[in-house]
């Protein structure tokens, strides 16, 4: 039995996303450009997937528009918030744990005249929103905080940030990552209070290579691509009608069952953090995030050994986040994990389909690497 | 946490006489059936505020709040948390439900409405006291009357007392229903949906008419307009929607009458097929979205010229206003995006090199008896097309 424990880096699409994804290979391949029937059915395709996901998130159609990645959201948001909003206000607020693609953008912007401060986790591993607030002040134009982190499943109190920056400073723009988050836990611009957020298809089982930038009305984002004038001139480039397809049916496939997920992953966890309290060699990192990424380390045992053991008998998990391939994104630093812990974290990551008995399974095995490892390691 | 209800202040309908009942049987029937796709309610009326109390556990209630921001006939909104009318009760339920607002602001006021004066407070002393216990719960606070960040209200009613932070601005105007129906003309351009909206806020149903000339026009204008219904029923509610084939009366037109008055017949065409919907329909007016001089047809010779076909009242709320006004009010409901896409409509099919800008009744009455139309338009209102656009419903798939 394959035992897939990695479904922060991306999931399996679902069987309604594969049906949406074919049909539109097959029958509906037209061109939401041309002007006849074949370009209208296409077309109403995509607004269909629109609607989903404004109604997913509580608002407008227009304010949605595809684009091929999370990463080319939040790239078009950030820089292009800069650009327009931060003409003389140049500073901007993010936290110290978020995901490369905001990462990089704010080294992007920092290099080109903004200064960024950024906000870490108070000791108990957790954000407040007094310290973004504090740090904000008349010349921030923008603030941009992930929803749930990718490593550990933190969550950041991004509502009630935004609500008060903006009763504070009307004027700061504010951004969301909100790929972790949304379908699994309720994700609501309103309560959210967000002008600008960036989502991923395939961390809902839907394919990858697309995603959604939400823009609130008003607000003016200078689009990273140039041309045809697709998605309202948001996003030039003939629409994937196939992903697209995909991604709406993803999401109404997810709607009627999120709850049920979300109480399912809640028991997985208990019954996870039950069963690793077994063996005192095994230690969770951090237990106050959302209930379907678990953070554990092995301490002693490096996390790419511990990974490839496991892979022997089909079980995947990840070694921090799978976009860092490897590499330490300093984030688990950031939350307060010594050198020994960090080299040595999984992360664990549920599905709607991971059941107990997987759980076990992967425990025993983890219980059996850790065992036979650290006898190779001590002789060392 | 303390309950939360949501208090529903009536706008101009609190003036009226006896005939207020009705005026508020109608509001609380467009809220209900508006609030029903979110879930239960309950719903109490008194003082010319409707208590509305959500029934389940997982109401979004901020949607609540967008939602009724649409609707005529509600002045403004406010999302409180319910306490017993007792002082102590009061000053605890503020420190811990507007703990949330008040721990991260810096200014704040109290305001204090003793709706029931057998209270034993009056209002000043509530705003002291709670101003006084609010400074002492939170120490990065301190009064500002005149600007403050955050506005604490205390509202002390007839059987509980109430507190929020927020007063929202409603929708104002009258009930949707409360003044009979009108069929609207629209086009699919910018200005109609504005006329159909100004209408709603006077408390009048509307049902909207839109000519298609396929293969002239394409689907996709006349899915545009449905896309515009779509964004009206927010304000208007239900819309009846119907779309009347009118291909066949154009290339009639365009066979039969003088090239100059191509767009006066018709209008007058269209304006006379819209008489016969609005009399199936109960509909007591028409509503246009013409305004004057914007172009040929909207000229006041041309709009006597059609007038006249009307035996009923012809509507046109836009009627003084410049485009740019037009815009915002399209900006503000959402519908200027839509009017905006660039596809052909039955107007700009057959559109003459040098309209008539100031047509002679005569001369166009003259015009359009050099063809018998009353068979093509019997045709066209007979295979007229309905489709009924729900509020709060998805209506395309």
């Amino acid at each position: 039995m394959v035992i897939y424990l990695d479904n922060a880096a991306t999931t399996k699409p679902c069987d309604a996303a594969i049906k949406a994804l074919n049909e539109c290979l097959t029958e509906n391949f037209g061109n939401p450009s041309s002007l006849h029937t074949l370009g209208l059915n296409a077309q109403k395709t995509v607004e269909k997937s629109r609607r989903s996901i404004a109604l997913a998130l509580g608002c407008d159609t227009s304010e949605i528009t595809f684009t091929s990645c999370a990463t080319e959201s939040t790239n078009t948001v950030l820089k292009g918030a800069a650009l327009k909003y931060g003409k003389r206000k140049k500073k901007i607020i993010t936290s110290s744990v978020e995901h490369s693609s905001v990462r990089e953008c704010m080294k992007y912007l920092s290099e080109n005249g903004f200064e960024i401060v950024y906000i870490s986790p108070r000791e108990d591993g957790l954000f407040y929103a007094e310290d973004f607030i504090n740090a904000a002040d008349e010349n921030t134009c923008l603030v941009s905080m992930m929803l749930v982190n990718n490593e550990n499943g933190c969550i950041l109190p991004v509502g009630k940030t935004f609500k008060t920056l903006k009763r504070r400073y009307p004027d700061i723009i504010c951004h969301c990552d909100a790929v972790q988050g949304f379908m699994k836990i309720p994700v609501k611009i309103r309560e959210l209070s967000c002008d600008l957020l960036s989502l991923s298809a395939h961390k809902i089982y839907a394919p990858k290579g697309i995603g959604v930038m939400y823009i609130k009305k008003g607000i003016i984002i200078h689009p990273l691509l140039l041309g045809g004038g697709q998605e309202n001139k948001q996003r030039s480039g003939t629409e994937s009608v196939p992903l697209i397809a995909a991604f709406g049916a993803a999401v109404d496939f997810l709607s009627p069952i999120m709850k049920n997920n979300l109480e399912h992953y809640e028991n997985l966890r208990k019954h996870l953090t039950e069963k690793l309290s077994e063996n005192k060699n095994i230690k969770i990192n951090y237990d106050k995030g959302v209930p379907y990424i678990m953070s554990i380390s092995v301490p002693g045992i490096r996390s790419e050994i511990m990974l490839h053991t496991l892979e022997k008998s089909e079980i995947y998990v990840s070694s921090g986040s799978a976009c860092s391939k490897g590499k330490s994104s300093g984030v688990l630093e950031e939350f307060g994990a010594d050198a020994v812990t960090a080299d040595s974290t999984l992360r664990l990551s549920f599905s709607y389909e991971t059941t107990t008995e997987m759980l076990d399974i992967f425990a025993e095995k983890l219980f059996e690497a850790q065992k036979t490892l650290s006898l190779v390691i001590n002789k060392k | 946490m303390a309950k939360q209800i949501i208090l529903v202040k009536y706008g101009e309908m609190a003036l009226k006489g006896l005939n207020k009942n009705s005026f508020e049987t109608v509001l609380i029937k467009n809220i209900r059936r508006r609030l029903k796709t979110i879930g239960n309610f309950s719903y109490v009326s008194a003082q010319s505020t409707l208590r509305v109390e959500p029934l389940d556990e997982d109401i979004d209630l901020d949607e609540v709040m967008e939602v009724l921001q649409k609707i005529f006939g509600i002045a403004a909104l406010c999302r409180c948390y319910v306490c017993e009318k007792d002082f102590e009760d009061i000053k605890a339920k503020s420190i811990e439900c507007l703990g949330d607002i008040l721990e991260t602001a810096r200014t704040f006021k109290v305001v204090a409405k003793r709706a029931d004066k057998h209270f034993p407070m009056k209002s000043p002393e509530i705003c002291m006291q709670l101003g006084g216990a609010l400074l002492e719960a939170f120490n990065n606070l301190s009064v500002d009357v005149k600007n403050p960040e955050v506005t604490v209200s205390v509202e002390i009613r007839d059987t509980k007392a109430y507190i929020h932070a927020e007063n929202i601005k409603g929708a104002g105007g009258l009930p949707v229903g409360t003044s009979g129906n009108a069929l609207l003309l629209l086009s699919g351009g910018i200005d109609s949906p504005v006329a159909g909206y100004m209408m709603a806020k006077r408390g009048v149903h509307i049902s909207a008419i839109h000519y298609v000339s396929p293969p002239y026009t394409s689907d996709r204008a006349r899915l545009k307009v449905e896309q515009l219904c779509d964004k009206m029923t927010p304000y208007c509610g239900n819309i009846s929607f119907f779309c009347v084939p009118f291909t066949e009366i154009q290339e009639a037109i365009r066979d039969n009458c003088p090239e100059d008055y191509f767009t006066i017949i018709m209008r007058r065409l269209m304006v006379e097929i819209a008489l016969r919907i609005a009399e199936k329909e109960k509909c007591l007016a028409l509503v246009t979205g013409e305004s004057v001089g914007q172009v040929a047809s909207q000229t006041m010779e041309a709009i006597a010229c059609t007038d006249a076909v009307s035996n009923i009242p012809v509507f046109r709320p836009v009627i003084g206003m410049d485009k740019t006004e037009i815009i915002e009010i399209a900006r503000k409901i959402d519908t200027f995006d839509i009017s905006v896409q660039p596809y052909e409509d039955c107007c700009t099919v057959f559109t003459p090199r040098h309209p008539k800008v100031h047509p002679e009744f005569q001369k166009v009455v003259d015009a359009q008896n050099c063809f018998d139309f009353s068979a093509l338009v019997d045709k066209a209102v007979a295979e007229t097309e309905l489709k009924i656009f729900k509020v709060g419903q998805n209506n395309f798939d």
